[in-house]
């Protein structure tokens, strides 16, 4: 059921605005200034212009996805930079960049025209220390609320005490009235739970079996990874961290994400031997991801230990064991180096390629049990169908990308709409589902798992017959790389869970000046307020399932 | 039978021989109920002598109950440890349960960071004694990869004590078993968990040392919340 690549007719794709200047032309006076991102033209504006700018740009230039918000402190001045990009033409890019003096860094919010705004300034505000003036909600989201100072801001000491409290604990179940007439009662779901995926703490009231409003609070697993990646060096030192970020077996994914944005920074080649093996790589990744997905939902709604659980997690072993024969590990890989990989595949090639082709010849059958037991069974379609419904106007407006966004009819795949890899040499396609619901997510990571399983397989036919002096693993890359000061750029890859990007800006010396990382799970787990509220609370507890997030990645 | 009995009964082994303990004493014979795998193994003695510590121990030992308590990467590993393939269950031990208040043994898998080492204190507390805690990967030895970061925890063991590290990141399903092996052995000959200084515990805000930090957040703080306070100057 897939849909074809858009087609909107060609008068409308015409007559927006892409290249630099008419963009400059259609906000006219608000701009102040201009850069040069590598990926995007950049345009300063006033910090009070926030909203009209992207107002502007999204309604009459097609930009509709806020895809992240950096912010920076300079030596002279606070930065924000709002990258933005559409839904329907990935390639279409601009920057917003909003700077606020030293001493009042403040700047208007963007959240009236893009939700996730919401999040991204709190996570500014957090970090940087920028105030976003008319923000609902300007409180820290990382850090806890006791928190002294702002981490990534340049005169922050990190060897100050810090005291953190317990509060949430006092009182576990306590009557909350939020109304004068209603009974309500407030319930902490976690950050100790068994439904919350990891250490995620579900601020919850209660209106009898009634969701009345949840609050997702984060960073329970914030481990500075931003701050690692800006003291390590691009060329060895930074790939590591990748894995970490989204652990569920993702390592390849964001590791690319990382390569991407570093390669083009720093004007790398990758051969194309490379390509074929990363993209392999890549989407053994992602099936091992989505199978865990699969296998904790099912847990989720169904409380199955025995057997989905098990059967998700024996394919995993599978996959896990072909990925160890590639790159060594069995999670961590650090596999993919700047400008290649760091090894060829593993000898015998041949017994490799047998290990992989049996792991795809068993994989249908294996899918077709989980069909039976999960999407064809009643109990399971009685609570997710129509459950969690997330429509896709709204899941724009978060941000949401990925699986989430492909269950909501967004035909929205950065493999497809902003090629990197092998990709858009290979025969595949992206899957939707319009059902907006926690099954339609179910069903997409399902079915991208066959369109994985068709990636592989072409891929394996292709280094199968690669000639035998072409390949070459990695290029010729300098020992050390610095690329020149003040350059900027964002790219993102299709990592498991959506939308991974990278914003680095180089300082002109060996490690990145800022090291931005937009995180997919982070945006998708915002919606679950509007996914949740009003709805029952074992639906919710499906609805946080289907979003499949990994508060490593969440909480970076 | 007492009919055929002419001098009183105990005084002579031979006399009083049955059926079933000759069947017992001698491994065949009409009745070889007794003859378990058990009962060769401890030999003719029908009853076992031990202290009853020792037993506890050797209890305690075989039946572990694991908290499910997933942090960060290394739980995925956790989860295969548990799963099938690696199935700790067989070396009694997979009954992960979620409430505190029934596991025995703590796995903490992962990174710990300052908003979650209060809550994992908290957790460890309600577990009822005695229990144990396996640290699971660098993370838990000294903060492992993340060791510089602002708001990281140099290791499990500035909140709670641990019995076993296992180094890894993260380590493999093997190895888990392994360090959860050498957690029942230990227990099995009777060494209780070290007895670690803990520089962070719980105190309430108004026991704190009155100092700068102490003053800025008075405002903000009630008296009697717990708190934890990091001093990251110290920490290694
Ligand atoms: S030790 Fe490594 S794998 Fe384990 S939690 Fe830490 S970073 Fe993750």
């Amino acid at each position: 059921m897939s849909l074809e690549e858009p087609t909107p007719d060609d008068g409308v794709v015409e007559a927006l605005p892409t290249g630099g200047d008419e963009i400059a032309d259609l906000l006219g006076d608000l701009v102040v200034g201009r850069e040069e991102h590598m990926n995007a033209p950049g345009f300063v504006i006033r910090p009070d212009d926030v909203q009209e700018t992207l107002r502007r740009l999204r309604d009459e230039a097609g930009f509709d996805h806020l895809s992240c918000v950096t912010a920076e402190e300079r030596e002279d001045r606070y930065e924000s930079i709002y990258h933005l990009t559409s839904f329907d033409d990935r390639q279409r890019e601009a920057s917003v960049v909003v700077p606020t003096p030293k001493d009042d860094p403040a700047s208007q919010t963007a959240e009236p025209v893009f939700r996730t705004a919401d999040w991204h300034e709190r996570e500014a505000y957090d970090l940087i220390g920028i105030d976003y003036e008319g923000h609902p909600d300007l409180r820290r989201i990382l850090l806890p609320d006791t928190w002294q100072g702002h981490p990534l801001s340049q005169n922050y000491d990190k060897d100050r005490p810090q005291i953190v409290t317990l509060k949430e604990w006092e009182n576990p179940l306590a009557d909350d009235h939020r109304e004068e007439e209603g009974d309500t009662m407030y319930v902490n779901i976690g950050p100790h739970h068994p439904a919350t995926h990891g250490v995620l703490h579900v601020k919850t009231v209660l209106d009898g079996e009634q969701v009345v409003d949840v609050d997702p609070d984060i960073g329970y697993l914030h481990r500075c990874e931003e701050q690692m990646c800006q003291s390590k060096t691009y060329r060895h030192q930074i790939m590591p961290y990748p894995d970490r970020w989204d652990y569920a077996s993702s390592g390849l994914l964001n590791e690319w994400a990382y390569a991407r944005a570093a390669e083009d920074l720093n004007d790398i080649d990758v051969p194309e031997y490379a390509q074929v093996i990363r993209t392999l790589g890549a989407e053994l990744c992602r099936i091992a991801s989505h199978m865990l997905a699969v296998g904790t939902f099912a847990l989720d709604v169904y409380g199955d230990f025995t057997a989905i659980f098990m059967y998700a997690m024996r394919d995993r072993e599978k996959v896990q064991n072909v990925l160890e024969e590639l790159t060594g590990q069995r999670m961590m890989f650090n596999y993919f180096r700047l400008g290649g990989v760091v090894w060829d595949l593993p000898e015998p090639r041949e017994d490799f390629f047998e290990m992989i082709r049996d792991f795809l010849d068993d994989l249908p059958e294996a899918l077709e049990e989980y069909h039976d037991l999960i999407t064809s069974n009643e109990i399971l379609q009685s609570r997710t169908i129509d459950t969690g419904v997330l429509p896709p106007e709204v899941a724009k407006s978060y941000g949401a990308t990925g699986p989430v966004a492909r269950g909501s009819g967004i035909d929205y795949d950065l493999r497809r709409d902003d090629p990197y890899g092998y990709y858009d040499e290979l025969e595949w396609d992206v899957v939707t589902e319009d059902g907006c619901d926690n099954f339609s997510r179910l069903l997409v990571r399902l079915r991208e798992v066959e369109e994985s399983a068709k990636i592989i397989e072409q891929c394996v036919d292709l280094l199968e017959d690669w000639p035998e002096d072409e390949r070459t693993i990695q290029s010729n890359v300098p020992r050390t790389l610095r690329p020149d000061d003040d350059t900027e750029i964002y790219r993102g890859v299709e990592a498991a869970k959506g939308e991974l990007g990278i914003y680095i800006r180089a300082d002109g010396t060996e490690k990145p000046g800022r090291f931005k990382i937009r995180s997919p799970c982070f945006s998708n787990l915002q919606t679950l307020p509007e996914m949740s509220n009003g709805e029952y609370i074992p639906d919710m507890v499906a609805s946080l399932g289907s979003l499949d997030i990994v508060l490593g990645e969440v909480d970076r | 039978m007492s009919s055929q009995r002419e001098t009183p009964f105990v005084t002579d082994d031979s006399q009083v021989q049955t059926d079933t303990r000759d069947a017992r004493m001698t491994g065949g014979g009409a009745d070889n109920r007794f003859n378990s795998k058990l009962r060769q193994a401890f030999g003719s003695s029908p009853f076992i002598l031990t202290k009853f510590d020792q037993f506890m121990n050797w209890v305690r030992g075989s039946s572990m109950f694991m908290l499910q308590f997933g942090i960060a990467c290394c739980s995925i590993e956790m989860m295969h440890t548990y799963s099938v393939k690696h199935d700790l269950d067989r070396f009694a031990a997979g009954v992960p349960r979620a409430s505190p208040r029934q596991a025995d043994v703590i796995i903490v898998p992962g990174t710990i960071v300052s908003k979650f080492a209060p809550r994992m204190k908290r957790v460890y507390d309600q577990m009822p004694e005695p229990k144990f805690v396996v640290g699971m990967g660098s993370c838990t030895i000294s903060g492992g990869p993340f060791q510089e970061g602002y708001n990281v925890i140099k290791g499990a063991e500035e909140v709670i004590p641990v019995d076993i590290h296992v180094p890894g990141c993260p380590p493999r399903p093997e190895a888990l078993i392994y360090g959860v092996a050498k957690l029942q052995q230990r227990i099995a000959e009777g060494e209780s968990s070290p007895v670690t200084v803990k520089p962070y515990e719980l105190q309430q805000f108004d026991d704190l040392e009155q100092d700068e930090i102490v003053e800025q957040l008075a405002e903000e703080i009630n008296e009697e919340d717990l708190v934890m306070r990091y001093n990251w100057a110290d920490s290694p």
